[in-house]
């Protein structure tokens, strides 16, 4: 750079910033399945994985849908409002984990059912006090900030 | 009179005084009021419980990781195509302040995931992103103390800086490109749609405040020390030449 004369240092650094943004354009998008921390439900039942695949499930739990078996086992399904699949899983589930609430499970999925290993709870961007909750339960306006499903 | 008088070492040591000092002042009524006032005047969440006071470090902290290393951008770029040297030695003073405060974003995050999410770490686009931006802090500060001849250490780091924005900016965009991820969307945004309620949210916005302000005073800070550091090393060489 201490050679060159000030034009030729804004058009080399105008080069690299291009070169950088479009390979990371490109890295990115070829590499999009990867960097994405979860399948959809959708892209679970369009492209079922082989039984042997590891990978990570995640949308909402749907309402009324937890079943609780014996013991730590529990029995759900997952949606992301256009296809929904079957979880189990036995263990540990996290605070913020409930019906209608985001969740991300890493597991199999074998004969149609997606058996959990480890279930995450995925929190929205909303927070707002306990008392305002409820008392818009109390007045019957609450709406479930997620009842629009989230993209993908 | 034009912008670049400041970037003159002498003029930028005279009047970066007083603003330095006002902005620490403020800086510490701000946070000491923000930090007080949401850790211990703010309900609790709806879901979230009392872990959501968390959010008072970790929004500030990250917002001002990133910031800072799109700060140390600019100034890098000055320094390529301008060749201010008190810009080269502001981008070098700014990254360890930056280095801390994604530090901070990262342990605070950890914290929070642990009970909310059930893990503290997950290899998330977004969190991925941000810890290679805390190694590229490191880098940065390392590469300074590896070069000797300052002109070509700032020239070197500038492209390092530059490489290093990817991921400035993945970090906060990350969310945008690859939506299927563990970390939620932006909270705050400058759009209509409101996602925190106000009681967070004012405490939040002081925090904010006091973020960069802390900042902005910690950076001029270091800027004037290494402005004299490098003015007493050139002592010294022309000392050691006479002598």
């Amino acid at each position: 750079m201490k050679g060159l004369k000030k034009k030729r240092r804004i058009q080399i650094i105008a080069l690299a910033a291009v070169a950088l943004g479009l390979s990371t354009a490109l890295i990115g998008y070829a590499m999009r399945d990867g960097i994405n921390f979860f399948r959809s439900p959708s892209q679970v039942v369009e492209a079922p994985p082989p039984p042997n695949e590891v990978f990570r499930i995640g949308g909402l739990v749907e309402n009324g849908s937890i079943v609780r078996g014996r013991g730590e086992t529990v029995r759900f399904s997952v949606t992301d409002g256009a296809a929904a699949v079957e979880v189990t899983y036995t263990g540990l589930l996290p605070d913020l984990f409930s019906e209608g609430e985001g969740m991300v499970g890493t597991g199999r999925y074998v004969d149609g059912t997606f058996q959990a290993t480890e279930i995450l709870a995925k929190h929205d961007e909303t927070y707002m006090p306990k008392e305002v909750v409820d008392a818009l339960k109390e007045q019957g306006v609450y709406q479930e900030p997620n009842a629009p499903l989230p993209g993908g | 009179m034009s912008l670049w008088e400041y970037a003159n070492p002498a003029k930028f040591m005279a009047t970066s005084r007083r603003p330095m000092q006002a902005l620490g002042a403020a800086a510490a009524v701000a946070l000491a009021v923000g930090l007080v006032w949401g850790f211990f005047f703010t309900p609790d969440d709806y879901r979230q419980g009392a872990t959501v006071k968390i959010i008072y470090l970790h929004v500030p902290s990250a917002l001002m990781a990133i910031n800072g290393w799109l700060m140390m951008l600019v100034a890098s770029l000055i320094w390529l195509i301008r060749r201010h040297h008190v810009s080269a030695l502001a981008a070098r003073a700014a990254a360890p302040v930056g280095m801390t405060m994604t530090l901070v974003a990262l342990v605070t995050g950890a914290v929070w995931g642990s009970p909310m999410w059930g893990t503290w770490w997950a290899w998330d686009p977004r969190l991925t992103s941000f810890l290679i931006l805390f190694l590229f802090y490191l880098g940065y500060i390392a590469l300074w103390e590896a070069i000797e001849d300052p002109d070509t250490a700032a020239d070197l780091t500038s492209v390092l800086c530059l490489v290093g924005s990817v991921f400035a900016v993945l970090s906060r965009y990350a969310v945008l490109f690859w939506n299927q991820g563990l970390h939620q969307g932006a909270s705050l945004s400058l759009d209509a749609e409101e996602n925190v309620a106000d009681v967070f949210y004012f405490p939040l916005l002081v925090c904010i405040a006091g973020f960069v302000m802390l900042f902005v005073a910690l950076v001029l800070l270091r800027t004037r020390t290494e402005v004299r550091a490098r003015r007493l090393h050139v002592l010294t060489m022309r000392r050691r030449m006479s002598a």
